[in-house]
Parts: C-alpha cells; sequence; structure tokens
C-alpha cells in the first residue's frame, strides 16, 4: 500500500505545485504587499501601513463611485442576459427547419474572445464610420451621427450592449438544457387543466427553471463584478471614468500610478465582494425547491 | 501487486506519449533561449505603434543595426501607446526589455523607482549642444540623462485648405480666435458639420491638446513654487474655450472619445477641417492611398492666444536602457545607432530628427519641406508638461477632471479647482 500512497503523491504534485504556485502563493503574496507602501515593482524594503491602504480604499470617494458603476453594470447586464436568454432559450427549444444551424449560430457570440469582441463592439460605436450610426440613420431613428462612447452614462449603458451581445448565448445554453430536463407530460397536464401558453410558462416552465436561472446568475453576477478586459479596450474607463469598473480601477492605481499595495488592498477588497455574492448565492442555491 | 504493473499497455502508450510531448516542449523551450546561437546578444527592445515612427521603419532601423553589428541580435515589441508605461513597469522587475522607448513625462518616475538607468556618463557632451532643447529635456530629470532623446515631436496645426476656401475662409488662421471664427463660418455654411476634431480621450492625449491652448492663454501648470496653477488664468480659458467649442456645435462631440489616431482618420475623411497632431499626420492625411483629402491638409504653427505665444506640446520620446538589462553596453550600441543622425535623416517622413544640422540637409528638407520649414520654429517654442514622479496620477486625476467639464458634468472652473486639489495631494507625497 504504501507504493499505492507514493504513487498517488507523486501524481498529485503537479497539481500541488500549480495549486500553489498560482494560486495560494499569490493570494497570500498579494494580502502580504496590502499592508504595506509598495510603490514600485521591485522587491524592497516598504513603510508597513497595517490597515491603511484599506482605510484609504472605504474613504476614497471613486472606490465608491467606481463600485456603483461596476453594481449598475452587473445588475443591468445581468438580468438583460436573463431575460433574452429565456426568449431565446424557448425559440430554440421549439421545433423548426434549421433549429441545428441557428442553435451552432447563436452560440458565436460566446466563442469569440472578449478582446475581439471589445473590438468589433468600438468599431460598430464607432461616431465617424460606426455600423449603429449607419444603421440608424439610414432607418431614420436618428438624423445625424452620435458619439456613443463620448458622454459617461451613455458609454456605461453601450458596453453593457457589448457584454449582453456576448454573454446572453450563455445563458441561453444554461436554460435550454434545463428546458430539455422539463418532462413533457407537465406540459401536456397543463394543456388538460385549461392553462394557454402563457400560463403554462409561468405556471410551470419558468418555477421549473428555477435552477438554472440560479446558476445563471451566481456565474454572471461574479463574472461581471470582475469586468476588466472588455473596458480596457472599448473605452479604457473613460469618458470622465464614466466606464470605470472596480476591477479596472484597481488596475489603474497598481500598475499606471505604480501604488501596488492600494492595488493589492483593492483587490482583496473585490474579492471580499465576490466572496459576500458566493455566499448569499450557496445558500440560496442549497435550499430545496417545492414544486 | 499495485501501481505502475497494472497498467495496461494502452495506459502505458499514453503516458508516454504525453512525456514525449513534455520533453519535446522542453527542447523547444531550450531552443528558444539559444536560437540567437553562439556568441550573440539578443536585445529586447520595447516600441510604440502609433505615431512618429512605423513598425516598418523600426524594423529597417533594426536590421542596419543587425547588419553593422552581426553579433547583436535586436528583437523589437511593439505595444499602443496607452500601453506602453505599463508594459514598461511590468516588466521591470523580470528585466525582459533591455530598452524601452519613454515618453517625455516619465523619467522622474522611472528615475525614482529605478526602473531605468542613469547614462549621462555616456552621453557625450557635444550632443547637448547638437540637439534640440526640447529633445534632451525628454531624457533629462535633474540634470541627469536617463537615456537619449529619438522622437523629437510636438503638435502642429493641420488644416484642410479646400474647406476653408469653400467656406469664404479668406486668410489661413493664425490665432485660436481665427481658428474659432473660421469653424463658425464652415459650419454656418454647412460645408460640414463639425469643422474640429480633437484627440480629447481620457487619455494622455487629452492633456497635450489642453497643455497646447493653456500655452496660447499664457497659463502654466504649475506656479514658480511648484503649485498648481492651471485653475486660474491661460489654465482656465484654455478649458472654458474647449467647452465653449463643443457647446457650439463647432467641435465634433466624437473628440471625447478619440485619440490622435482617429483625428487622423476623420481629417483623411474630410469630415473635419482642422485639427491639432503630431508630425506623422502631415505624410498619412496626404497620402492619396489612405485618405480621400490628400494633397490638401496643409501644417501649419499651433495658432497664438491674445499675447501671441504659440507653444507646442513637447511630446517628444527618448530611448532608455532597462534597469534588469543583462546587456546595458550593446543596449546602448543600438540606442546611439538608430538615434544617430544618419537614421534619423534616412528615416524622416514620419519623425523629425533630434539633430539640429537635420534641417539643414537636403535629404530631410526633401522629404517634408512643408513640415520641415514650420518645424524650424516651432521646435524652438515648446511647452513642457509637469516633471513630476507622481505624473501619472496626476495627469489622470486632470484627464478626469476635463472630462468631466466637457461632458458638462461640472463648470470648468469647478473641475480645474478639483484637479488642483488632488495635485497638491500628489505633488507634495
Amino acid at each position: 500500500m504504501p507504493g499505492a500512497a507514493g504513487t498517488a503523491l507523486l501524481l498529485l504534485i503537479p497539481s500541488l505545485i500549480v495549486v500553489f504556485g498560482i494560486v495560494v502563493y499569490p493570494l497570500g503574496r498579494t494580502l502580504y504587499t496590502s499592508f504595506f507602501d509598495v510603490n514600485s515593482p521591485f522587491p524592497g524594503h516598504y513603510p508597513f501601513l497595517g490597515l491603511g491602504n484599506y482605510r484609504r480604499t472605504f474613504t476614497n470617494p471613486a472606490f465608491w463611485a467606481a463600485i456603483r458603476r461596476t453594481a449598475y453594470f452587473t445588475m443591468v447586464s445581468t438580468w438583460f442576459e436573463l431575460l433574452l436568454g429565456i426568449l431565446l432559450a424557448l425559440l430554440l427549444n421549439a421545433r423548426f427547419h434549421g433549429r441545428g444551424i441557428l442553435r451552432a449560430i447563436v452560440i458565436l457570440p460566446w466563442a469569440l474572445p472578449t478582446i475581439v469582441n471589445g473590438l468589433m463592439w468600438r468599431w460598430i460605436f464607432n461616431p465617424e464610420y460606426g455600423a449603429l450610426n449607419a444603421l440608424l440613420t439610414q432607418l431614420h431613428v436618428i438624423s445625424n451621427y452620435r458619439s456613443w462612447l463620448g458622454s459617461p452614462f451613455l458609454a456605461l449603458n453601450m458596453v453593457i450592449v457589448a457584454d449582453v451581445w456576448k454573454t446572453t448565448p450563455l445563458a441561453a445554453f444554461l436554460l435550454l438544457a434545463g428546458l430539455q430536463t422539463i418532462p413533457r407530460e407537465l406540459h401536456e397536464a397543463a394543456r388538460v387543466d385549461g392553462a394557454g401558453a402563457v400560463r403554462g410558462f409561468f405556471r410551470v416552465t419558468l418555477p421549473l427553471l428555477v435552477p438554472s436561472i440560479l446558476i445563471i446568475l451566481v456565474v454572471r453576477t461574479i463574472e461581471a463584478f470582475k469586468v476588466f478586459d472588455i473596458i480596457y479596450i472599448m473605452t479604457r474607463g473613460g469618458p470622465a471614468n464614466g466606464t470605470q469598473s472596480i476591477a479596472y480601477y484597481a488596475y489603474i492605481q497598481a500598475f499606471s500610478n505604480q501604488l501596488f499595495g492600494y492595488g493589492s488592498a483593492l483587490a482583496y477588497v473585490i474579492a471580499l465582494f465576490i466572496l459576500g455574492f458566493a455566499l448569499i448565492y450557496m445558500r440560496l442555491l442549497r435550499t430545496e425547491f417545492a414544486y | 501487486m499495485n501501481g505502475l504493473d497494472d497498467l495496461s499497455r494502452r495506459d502505458f502508450l499514453k503516458l508516454s506519449a504525453a512525456g514525449a510531448g513534455m520533453a519535446s516542449m522542453g527542447a523547444i523551450l531550450a531552443a528558444c533561449s539559444n536560437e540567437a546561437g553562439q556568441g550573440t546578444t539578443t536585445l529586447n527592445a520595447l516600441f510604440m505603434q502609433q505615431a512618429a515612427y512605423s513598425n516598418t521603419d523600426v524594423q529597417g532601423m533594426v536590421d542596419a543595426f543587425q547588419k553593422a553589428n552581426p553579433k547583436i541580435a535586436v528583437k523589437p515589441t511593439f505595444v499602443a501607446y496607452e500601453s506602453l508605461h505599463d508594459k514598461i513597469v511590468t516588466a521591470a522587475p523580470a528585466g525582459t526589455y533591455d530598452v524601452v522607448l519613454i515618453d517625455v513625462i516619465w523619467p522622474p518616475e522611472f528615475a525614482t523607482k529605478n526602473e531605468i538607468i542613469d547614462v549621462t556618463d555616456k552621453f557625450p557632451s557635444n550632443w547637448t549642444s547638437e540637439i534640440f532643447p526640447g529633445a534632451l529635456q525628454t531624457a533629462q530629470y535633474q540634470d541627469k540623462f536617463y537615456g537619449v532623446p529619438w522622437i523629437l515631436d510636438t503638435k502642429y496645426f493641420f488644416y484642410n485648405k479646400d474647406i476653408l476656401k469653400a467656406a469664404g475662409v479668406k486668410s489661413a488662421p493664425k490665432t485660436w480666435d481665427d481658428v474659432f471664427a473660421a469653424a463658425k463660418q464652415i459650419k454656418s455654411k454647412h460645408i460640414i458639420q463639425y469643422p474640429l476634431i480633437w484627440s480629447w480621450a481620457q487619455a494622455e492625449a487629452v492633456i497635450c491638446d489642453y497643455a497646447q491652448l493653456l500655452g496660447a492663454y499664457g497659463g502654466q501648470f504649475l506656479d514658480s513654487s511648484g503649485k498648481p496653477a492651471f485653475n486660474t488664468g491661460g489654465g482656465l480659458t484654455a478649458l472654458e474655450i474647449m467647452k465653449r467649442s463643443i457647446d457650439d456645435g463647432t467641435t465634433n462631440p466624437a473628440s471625447a472619445e478619440s485619440l490622435e489616431t482617429d483625428v487622423v482618420k476623420i481629417v483623411s475623411q474630410g469630415q473635419a477641417a482642422m485639427a491639432l497632431n503630431w508630425t506623422f499626420m502631415f505624410s498619412l492625411a496626404n497620402d492619396p492611398s489612405q485618405s480621400q483629402v490628400a494633397g490638401n491638409v496643409v501644417v501649419a504653427h499651433t495658432p497664438s492666444g491674445p499675447s501671441g505665444a504659440a507653444p507646442g506640446c513637447n511630446g517628444s520620446m527618448a530611448l532608455s536602457i532597462g534597469s534588469g538589462s543583462q546587456h546595458k553596453d550593446e543596449a546602448w550600441k543600438f540606442i546611439e545607432f538608430i538615434t544617430s543622425q544618419d537614421i534619423q535623416d534616412q528615416y524622416a517622413k514620419l519623425s523629425l530628427p533630434i539633430w539640429k544640422s537635420s534641417y539643414d540637409e537636403p535629404e530631410v528638407v526633401n522629404t517634408l519641406p512643408e513640415v520641415v520649414a514650420v518645424a524650424k520654429t516651432q521646435l524652438n517654442d515648446m511647452i513642457l508638461r509637469p516633471q513630476v514622479p507622481s505624473y501619472n496620477e496626476a495627469s489622470a486625476a486632470l484627464q478626469l477632471e476635463i472630462q468631466s467639464a466637457l461632458t458638462g458634468s461640472k463648470s470648468p472652473k469647478q473641475a480645474l479647482d478639483a484637479a488642483a486639489d488632488a495635485w497638491g495631494g500628489l505633488l507634495q507625497a
């Protein structure tokens, strides 16, 4: 048996090295850094601040402004993804010719790397030669070309559009999987009892989709709260910080301003927020659903 | 018996395949690390792909260097200007880059944090008189040199002479008053919707345009005691003018999301009549293969304010040696080579040389006669952004407040007061 245990250990070593090397060590190191006034990327001796960086975080209006923007981004994008995801899933679940092809096409946005997606939407929104302005003027919805990423709140919403476009397929496919597990007898029974399509959806389909919906909420809020790459590509946090998410704010502090201690503290605060979400959601997911 | 003896033949084959795969990966990695062969040094150099020299130009210079120095191989990497600073910072501890391109505003920060090295000892004394003072400032901090200037650039004033003519503007605008009057005339005659385009995105670009207006209206970033002074006088006037031109529709609202490359595109499409931009715009906007208005874009001295002041924003850049470089001597050799007058004269089309005497060389003058004529005076009249170690953070605060004013969430005065407050804290630290 020691031979087997030894072999097991031997085989586990690579994954242990990976886990400790790229998860545990950086976590510990970032925590350590967050207690010091580290202002350059080099190792060395830096003044100890204790919780100073955390105090600075919570008393900084720029931090709270970034949190508010991130919360808005998270809520709006997640809800739209969910809503559109349900509609899309219902469509993809219906029987029609070419359903297989449509299912394959729908997954495309999700398959696109975020960087490519961000670039694509930046071009679509381009005020001078973007497709959106051309489309809307040709449909006579707007009379003049306008700037989509040039004012703070509008820009945030336009970034949300790009994010929703990319992530709705994920929601749709999780929901489609959920839809397919609903036994057909339940729908038939509802119909026999005199429920129409709408009533059938709200009384039978939706309640049975709750577990899938919860999973999407969990995955997407946590993902959206960490949003960074699409903002880096589309707006770089501008205009007037209107699209600066909390993760982007932390990046700027650490790497552009070389405040690595403060940036580390911010990273931990973000992690705490996400941990909070995760705990709430895990509670929710553990509850049994009575149908 | 347990363990390996129980492995089936198929599993064993799979394992050996995996092992072979890993071994070959190792071999590839090993090959990569000494690909250059024996006795050769490989230099990694970080450049930007935006404004000034094109990637092809840089590659041409690298090839010329390698031909002259067969023992040194140079591997250039190109990143967008907006990523350049952060790339230098994150690569510094690993010593990834032997040579890095730095902007005029970074020497204090990089020098105080030891991310680039002091090259004062290597810097020949005759260079200080042969190179334009504006270029020298790029590599200088507290009387020491932290690199060699390579790009000497400032924002010139560009206008589309056809559009001005169509609007009936008689003479080329010389002052900012002329510029805004011409813009109104173009707009009222419906020649184009937005006569002016600027690079006012939340980036360093907006600070350059702002600096140029601030200089023209007699403002300054810091007063003689080093305190922020841009929230009064010329600095305030500059932002008020920027805001006004957005409000009256002479400035394209897309300016708030545009960088210098966007300005080139919009002018090249004939959708703007006037703009500030770096040297590179002249060749691009007048290149028939890339521009619909080729031949119509004229370069001029930046417009002046009421007192006649018309400094261009000093946008020069220098090449420095990364502090973690293992090949500092070779790196210096490379820098010396590509900043040399010979090389710079050859590649003058997108970026003019740092050397004073180049501006009388037929090779340079004939490449860009129009630009050289203007450059001769403009390059001696430049405004420097403040050289402080926390420049990046200070600039970010000012960018944010300028944009707050442009997008209307604050008045210009409120915005600049808030930025000055932020600078107060940063400059003390």
